[in-house]
């Protein structure tokens, strides 16, 4: 259905409410600009590899290769520029295309040899997370400046706010208009809800799922660049359980894990959601581990809500 | 579920979550916050050191915020704790850096901000990024059981197993080093016939001493970097066969490994302190929110050799005393 917000994406936005609600009742220092800036700045590099997370699974697929994925291009990147004196702008671009193959990869073994996505993705984060480490085992420090960029900030009034927080929101904003908008964006919502209907309307299932993938390897790599951005360096270790927190993102936000249904706005509410019990639990001095038990209850919530209103709409 | 239930139920939501918080938002009225990250939850040496901050901080009335990464390498994560703790307005963060140096430029940052930073256990890469570093001298701890092995090992040919930590941890290379030094023998002696990074994993020390043993079965000595290393490497001996032809060395000095020395597992275990890192950390940010003063350089928290069998010239502490002064609980 391509309603603008569907239930579970609407009980996404109202948990976030609530949950900031919370919050800001537990202490004073939630609602704080700054507080609110960095909420976002630790958001965005998980936000935009669920981008990427979202596009595939609307296709009905699954990516369990984005984080590694996105650790090899920001090492590759770093490690261009500051091993290799390649000019930032250029290694960088490097980094993309290499994110960018990689799923294109994923994409040619889901569609020629046709392997279930959770088990091409699987065998890529194996490969990616080899290929890492075989590039460089310590971290990359003494980056350029151009590659912090991302996690440089700017004033509003008496905040500072992080330009890769920013980009995030506006990738969203773009991919929210192309899959609404674009005919391309209707495709990948009907190759995940009825692929015969793809096929008969003669629309090239290998050409989509080539372009859904690459681009979502391009979104892995714009994540290591805000990654390089935030951290200062190019961590080979990076992402290892960004797989997990990417789906967690989508599924909180309202996406249907059986593809073809969901709103990729929901995807940026649920990354928040996430990212807000992080910050707000630590700022009120409750124990991490809650913070992973109420993530598990959310997500269990979130899918129970969208499979029952699935059910009630017939 | 249409509209109106779920308005209902977010209403009932809502107040059940304004009285949780309440719950939760009991202790915020202490005046000074400190942080603690540690690098992982699941290694118990950080669950006693966070369990002895907690209590200490009781005891001083001071709140405690801790954090950590999810796994041992993970810096992004302990960035973010770490972000958060100075959002919550804390006047000092001890930390144990997962990875020393991709922690210097937020340790950096966060200082210019004016809240102490203090390395506790592992130092960051340089040392003098944080405002103080307080911590076993790793190297002592390896030398020490290094001397001991060397004593131990008098008119054996030795053949050595190196189960290192986690590849760039500088407590890695320390204790290694120590090691070396105190047996008396150079990085790359042919009596060393294996060498193998375990991150401290009892699962993987198990993988890698099985690898080892298959390579030279003539393994007499055993030197693990800390006690989950010893143990798995224990386990792989035991399954060869070989308890009796085999000395492990370890370091850490918790419950379980003093038990281990006692029952002759290990045969020899340097004990740190963590407990006491944690209270000197907690005890110079108590002092920099009162005074501004803060801490500089190295503090040594010490060491301690635990044996049940004295070698002489050595200052050896039995598995009793071991057992009174080990950190950790039983289990």
């Amino acid at each position: 259905m391509l309603r603008p917000f569907s239930i579970s994406g609407i009980g996404a936005l109202v948990a976030l409410l609530l949950a900031c609600t919370f919050f800001s009742l537990g202490t004073p220092r939630f609602l704080r600009g700054e507080n609110i800036s960095l909420i976002l700045q630790q958001a965005m590099v998980i936000g935009v590899e669920a981008i990427g997370q979202t596009l595939v699974i609307l296709t009905a697929g699954i990516d369990l290769a984005n984080g590694t994925v996105m650790a090899l291009g920001s090492v590759v990147m770093t490690g261009l520029a500051v091993n290799n004196g390649v000019p930032p702008v250029l290694a960088v671009l490097i980094g993309f295309l290499v994110t960018s193959g990689f799923g294109l990869l994923n994409g040619a073994l889901v569609t020629t040899i046709r392997l279930p996505p959770f088990i091409v993705t699987l065998g890529v984060l194996n490969i990616t997370r080899a290929l890492t480490l075989i590039y460089t085992l310590t971290i990359i420090t003494g980056l350029p400046d151009f590659m912090n960029t991302a996690g440089n900030t700017f004033t509003i009034g008496a905040t500072q706010i992080t330009f890769g927080s920013v980009l995030m929101i506006l990738l969203y904003i773009i991919m929210f208009f192309v899959l609404r908008a674009t005919a391309w964006g209707r495709h990948v919502y009907a190759i995940g809800n009825n692929p015969e209907a793809v096929r008969l309307a003669g629309i090239s299932r290998t050409r989509l799922l080539l372009s859904v993938y690459a681009l979502a390897g391009l979104f892995y790599g714009i994540a290591g660049l805000l990654l390089v951005g935030r951290t200062g360096v190019g961590d080979p270790q990076a992402g290892l359980n960004d797989n997990l927190g990417s789906i967690t993102a989508v599924v909180l936000g309202g996406t249907s894990l059986f593809g073809g249904r969901g709103n990729i706005l929901g995807t940026l509410v649920g990354t928040l959601i996430v990212s807000v019990f992080n910050n707000g639990l630590q700022l009120m001095g409750v124990q991490e581990i809650y913070q992973v038990l109420i993530t598990g209850i959310l997500v269990i919530l979130a899918v129970s809500v969208d499979q029952m209103s699935h059910r009630t709409q017939g | 579920m249409n509209a109106k239930r779920l308005l209902a139920a977010c209403c009932s939501a809502a107040i059940v979550l304004f009285a949780a918080q309440s719950v939760f938002a009991a202790d915020q009225s202490s005046p000074i916050k400190i942080g603690l990250v540690v690098k992982t939850l699941t290694n118990p040496y950080f669950v006693t050191m966070i369990g002895a901050a907690k209590k200490y901080a009781a005891e001083k009335g001071i709140t405690l915020i801790t954090g950590s990464g999810a796994y041992d390498g993970d810096n992004a994560g302990q960035i973010t704790a770490m972000e958060n703790m100075a959002s919550a307005g804390v006047k000092g963060i001890l930390f144990t850096p997962s990875d020393s140096s991709a922690i210097v430029p937020t340790v950096e940052k966060l200082r210019k901000q004016g809240i102490v930073m203090i390395a506790l256990d592992t130092s960051t890469t340089p040392e003098s990024a944080t405002d103080g570093f307080f911590a076993t001298d790793n190297f002592q701890a390896g030398k020490l059981i290094g001397e001991y092995a060397k004593a131990a090992m008098a008119g054996k040919t030795p053949v050595i197993a190196m189960l290192d930590g986690t590849l760039g941890s500088t407590v890695s290379q320390q204790r290694h080093d120590g090691f070396l030094a105190g047996f008396g023998i150079k990085e790359g002696a042919p009596s060393i016939v294996s060498e193998q990074a375990t991150n401290g994993d009892e699962s993987k020390a198990l993988t890698a001493m099985e690898n080892s043993l298959s390579k030279n079965p003539q393994i007499n000595l055993v030197y693990s970097i800390n006690e989950p290393a010893g143990f798995g490497a224990y386990t792989a001996i035991k399954k060869a066969g070989k308890i009796k032809d085999i000395m492990i060395v370890s370091i850490d000095g918790s419950h379980n490994g003093v038990e281990a020395v006692k029952s002759k597992e290990f045969a020899a275990d340097s004990m740190q302190f963590p407990a006491k890192m944690a209270q000197d950390g907690i005890d110079a940010v108590i002092t920099y929110a009162q005074s501004g003063v803060k801490p500089t350089g190295y503090v040594n928290t010490g060491c301690a050799l635990i044996s049940d069998t004295p070698e002489h010239g050595l200052s050896i502490e039995s598995s009793s005393w071991g057992l009174h002064n080990a950190w950790g609980g039983k289990g």
